[in-house]
């Protein structure tokens, strides 16, 4: 085992590959079917975390790391929702300050040309 | 976590949190994994903290514009003749990426089992099916920069915004996705003329190149999540 490093079963790799093609599709769904609000932004979350999930602990083989290298490669990460909580308060604020200054959009989008 | 488990040192991990101690501050390599890895490791959690912050500045000017963002769904259609399809092509892309993914996972499992020759054309596979997606989005760019009108500073369907944060995030990812296929191919040919055999027999380098490959993957999830289903 030590010699021959990350070593498992075919048919893990197997199963997790069929499951990331199925939650795929599922969260492709998501959009075909055109949930909306929460439902839709619910479901794009939890299908992507499997997806990651699945990701990062098997194919990465993460899963089978020591507890050190686990806490050193996936700890830091964690720093990002703090920068997330910040910027979407300040992206509210910018949008206030907008709207304040400049009024609100005179845009008119057009639709895509292939419609 | 309760059973002992060996670390390429020899060295068995104690259960919990007190492995973890020991880890860090016995005179030893912390990790247990071949020095390669763990590089590799942190140039990718380095490489996650990039991506984050494209993410992160994206969801940004999404939330301060007080234009309409763009409805990818309509955006990213693909019309086969008949009535256009909402995101195909990205569906398209991203099973592309997963089937890669699993015939680099396939590839680090054959590398280890010493089978060179399935090694070597699975990992061939995965570089091919890299580059047909990297093609792909050379086909999206093109669609959205000339019948679209998506600039960088302006697109007539909606927040100038849209068209930067595409442009740098899927433009950053591709190039992840097309460095990865050259390295891939850099190390497929040195499985194939027995370059690690001649060294020390060791395929490590296989499952390295594969925790690159998973990242980039990975990345996509993210990407697809929140730019194009979001």
């Amino acid at each position: 085992m030590a010699e021959e490093g990350q070593q498992h079963p075919i048919k893990i790799y197997l199963w997790i590959w069929l499951l990331l093609f199925v939650v795929s599709f599922f969260s492709y769904m998501v959009d075909y079917l055109h949930f909306q609000g929460m439902l839709r932004w619910t479901l794009i979350l939890i299908f992507m975390f499997v997806k990651a999930g699945f990701i990062v602990a098997i194919f990465m083989h993460m899963k089978w790391e020591r507890l050190a290298l686990k806490i050193a490669i996936m700890g830091p990460p964690v720093a990002i929702l703090v920068l997330i909580w910040l910027m979407s308060f300040e992206g509210l604020y910018v949008e206030d300050t907008r709207v304040e200054y400049y009024g609100e959009s005179t845009f008119e989008p057009q639709a895509p040309p292939h419609h | 976590m309760s059973e002992a488990v060996l670390g390429s040192g020899g060295e068995i991990e104690a259960p919990g949190t007190k492995g973890v101690t020991d880890d860090f501050s016995r005179d030893k390599q912390v990790f247990g994994v071949p020095w390669g890895k763990a590089m590799m490791w942190i140039f990718l959690l380095s490489d996650t903290f990039i991506f984050s912050c494209f993410l992160v500045s994206y969801m940004k000017v999404r939330i301060s514009t007080t234009d309409p963002w763009p409805i990818p769904s309509e955006v990213f259609a693909l019309s086969f003749g008949g009535d256009p399809i909402p995101l195909i092509l990205i569906a398209i892309m991203t099973f592309i990426l997963i089937t890669s993914s699993g015939t680099m996972a396939m590839a680090v499992n054959m590398g280890y089992r010493k089978d060179l020759n399935k090694t070597f054309w699975l990992m061939v596979a995965t570089a091919i099916l890299g580059a047909s997606f990297v093609g792909m989005q050379a086909f999206e760019w093109t669609k959205l920069i000339v019948e679209e009108g998506v600039r960088p500073w302006s697109n007539p369907m909606g927040a100038a915004q849209f068209g930067s944060s595409f442009f740098m995030i899927t433009g950053f990812h591709g190039m992840h996705v097309s460095a990865g296929v050259i390295y891939l191919l850099v190390v497929a040919f040195r499985v194939k003329t027995g370059f690690y055999e001649r060294r020390d027999g060791n395929y490590e380098i296989v499952e390295i190149a594969g925790l690159y490959w998973h990242f980039v993957d990975l990345v996509w999830v993210f990407i697809f999540a929140f730019f194009y289903l979001w």
